[in-house]
């Protein structure tokens, strides 16, 4: 479908994660999800073969790619592993991008080409247990110390969390309120401990775990933008990271469609294909119009994006979309292959476990129709 | 050393071959990709460069349409060093005969140390344009290498036959044919699919390698396909869904036969 729509880079970045996934992920995804195995070794492949540096400038040791040719990766590898996008999605969208946008020269000379190569691996930590969609009043702080600063606090649901070597991280360093957070980026060491792992419906092939900050020092140079508007930092992050989650959404969907297609097309009942069925026919037939409008969302949100455009409304609606699309086209897989569909032997339970996510992390689906109805009702929806 | 790796465009393998009842020929106008037996062709000459034979350079080489480009790059990020296309609409309906001539006169321009194919080309199936080509250029052949080593001015090679495996002493300048499994090609970074555009890239015409349009396309072939049929179809085929019992059907299956007793 997009082949008309993509540069031959693109198709060539795309050509490379398609080869690499299904020769490396694909048939190891089951038993990965089965065992709770984040496939760390092959998130390093990744990087040796230059996937997690498409977005890093050629400069800094990477391909100098666009934002499109990044969500190209995340949603091919979604296709197959949902963990494994979510890896790549954080470590360059939110992670990368945000180095790339706000950080000063010293920091991106420091960590991009390491970043590029998989050398180092990203996080982004904003969400604490006690503040998730109100970003604005996390309660990590960031005191002056000697020769830079000092973080405690807990941070939680951090992906990558488990083994990333560098971490955006955002702590308060004035007061209350959004004005008062700052964005901080530094490798892990010394006061930084990756918490426990938390046991999650799907997506077992990503690490989610607590990180906690005890006395963290982090280098004066650490700081990312401007002292007290690390918020901005965070949102802006997000309003791209978005565009990338949207896209592991449409690899998911895709997933579940192909499932679902070769599925009615093999089993019989009734003295034939279910294919012949409308009942199986309408709701496949229905996604894959669905998993279209969707994916041309997310390339005209991240075309916007590489455009320099304002891309935050298209981001959402794309998120807020294609996450119901995944959703979605989870359940009619599951309910194309019936009881099978119910089996953790038969692949679509996986897909209806993963899918869920899309709709939950970078904002929930209700904070994504509140950033589109905000923009268009403006301060009317505020009351 | 110099090492030059034929390569050929063909049909994507995972898109339906089709054949033009009015040509004969193999429709070619849907998405073309590089040879998939190729890769493990540049795989082993790139190994050679790693290996016993530090700084050889690798030519790509190869005889197909100028929109093959994309073709080209793919064989270049896989590690070749340039490409030398020749590139002509006279070529097109050559067969073996004419595409081994047109092959041969573009290796003929430079000293080859090595010249490596891959085994098969995805599409025709034909496993013997590398003799076709060291016949034309007076080079010994070996075909379906499956492993080998550099030592001195020779090649050692383990050749892939029915009965087991030969192993051969041949002197260079020689033409091999590597079998798919003498290596397992590595997946491309995205830096050397970017670098592989700004690779010298030679494309040739007819004219360029010293040929007349009669020695290539249909004039210069020597096959001419004057009728195709389809396969006939299979006798009556039986479909089992494993309900548990699918082996014990398929042994009584077998046994009814007389395959088993
Ligand atoms: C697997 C996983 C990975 C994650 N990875 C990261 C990561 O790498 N880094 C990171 O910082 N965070 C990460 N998160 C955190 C994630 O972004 C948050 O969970 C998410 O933003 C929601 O926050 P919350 O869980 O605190 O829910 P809450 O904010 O408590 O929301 C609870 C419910 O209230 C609704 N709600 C809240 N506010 C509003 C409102 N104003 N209007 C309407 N409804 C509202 C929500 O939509 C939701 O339904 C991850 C989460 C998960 C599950």
């Amino acid at each position: 479908m997009e082949a008309a729509l993509l540069t031959d880079a693109q198709r060539d970045v795309q050509d490379l994660v398609r080869t690499f996934a299904e020769g490396e992920i694909a048939p190891h995804a089951a038993s990965w999800d089965r065992e709770h195995h984040v496939p760390l070794d092959v998130i390093r492949r990744l990087g040796e073969i230059g996937l997690l540096g498409v977005i890093v400038p050629e400069e800094h040791g990477g391909s100098g790619l666009d934002y499109t040719s990044l969500c190209l990766v995340v949603e091919e590898l979604a296709r197959h592993d949902a963990g494994v996008s979510v890896a790549v999605a954080v470590h360059a969208g939110l992670c990368v991008a945000p180095l790339l946008r706000f950080g000063t020269p010293t920091q991106q000379a420091a960590f991009l080409p390491r970043l590029a190569t998989g050398a180092l691996l990203g996080a982004y930590a904003l969400t604490e247990p006690d503040a998730g969609s109100d970003t604005a009043s996390i309660r990590a702080r960031a005191v002056r110390s000697q020769g830079g600063w000092r973080l405690d606090g807990t941070k939680t649901w951090i992906t990558n969390g488990g083994f990333a070597d560098l971490f955006v991280v955002f702590a308060r360093t004035g007061g209350a309120g959004a004005r008062g957070i700052s964005a901080f980026v530094a490798e892990r060491g010394v006061g930084l401990d990756s918490g426990k792992e938390i046991p999650k419906l799907g997506l077992h092939t990503s690490s989610t775990a607590e990180i906690v900050l005890d006395g963290f020092a982090v280098p004066t140079d650490g700081l990312v933008g401007t002292e007290n508007e690390g918020l901005k930092v965070a949102l802006a992050t997000l309003d791209g990271g978005r565009i990338t989650i949207a896209a592991q959404a449409c690899g998911i969907a895709r997933a579940a469609l192909e499932i679902a297609v070769s599925y009615a097309q093999d089993r019989s009942a009734f003295g034939g294909p279910i294919a012949r069925f409308q009942g199986v026919q309408f709701p496949i037939a229905e996604i894959a119009a669905r998993l279209d409008g969707a994916w041309l969302m997310v390339l005209h949100a991240a075309a916007l994006r590489d455009g320099g455009l304002p891309h935050a409304q298209a981001g959402a609606r794309a998120k807020l979309v294609a996450s119901r699309v995944a959703v979605d086209a989870a359940d009619v897989a599951v309910q194309t292959l019936g009881g099978y569909g119910y089996s953790a032997e038969f692949p679509a339970e996986r897909c209806y476990r993963d899918a869920k996510i899309t709709e939950l992390y970078e904002g929930t689906s209700q904070i994504q129709r509140l950033v589109i109805a905000r923009s268009l009702l403006g301060d009317a929806a505020r009351g | 050393m110099k090492i030059a790796v034929c390569v050929k465009e063909v049909p994507d393998p995972t898109a339906e071959k089709r054949i033009d009842p009015d040509t004969k020929r193999l429709v070619r106008s849907g998405e073309n990709t590089l040879n998939r037996y190729d890769r493990h062709a540049i795989e082993e000459a790139v190994r050679l460069r790693e290996g016993a034979a530090p700084g050889a350079e690798i030519a790509v080489v190869l005889v197909a349409p100028a929109s093959a480009s994309r073709t080209v790059d793919k064989a270049l990020a896989q590690g070749g060093d340039r490409s030398v296309h020749l590139a002509d609409d006279g070529l097109s309906g050559s067969d073996i005969v004419a595409t081994s001539r047109a092959l041969a006169a573009v290796l003929a321009r430079d000293s080859y140390d090595l010249i490596v194919f891959g085994q098969q080309g995805s599409d025709a199936e034909c496993y013997v344009m590398a003799s076709a080509v060291a016949e034309r250029l007076a080079r010994p052949c070996v075909t379906q290498v499956a492993a080998l080593a550099l030592d001195g001015s020779s090649l050692k090679v383990k050749r892939q036959v029915e009965t087991g495996y030969e192993t051969l002493e041949v002197s260079l300048p020689a033409v091999i044919s590597v079998s798919d499994a003498i290596n397992e090609p590595r997946y491309p970074s995205l830096p050397a699919i970017m670098g592989a555009k700004r690779k010298p890239h030679e494309v040739l015409s007819l004219a360029d390698v010293g040929l007349a349009a009669g020695d290539v396309g249909v004039d210069g072939s020597r096959t001419h396909v004057s009728a195709l049929s389809k396969p006939p179809t299979r006798g009556d085929s039986v479909k089992l869904e494993d309900d548990g019992t699918a082996a014990e059907k398929i042994l009584a299956f077998l046994v009814e036969r007389k395959v088993v007793a």
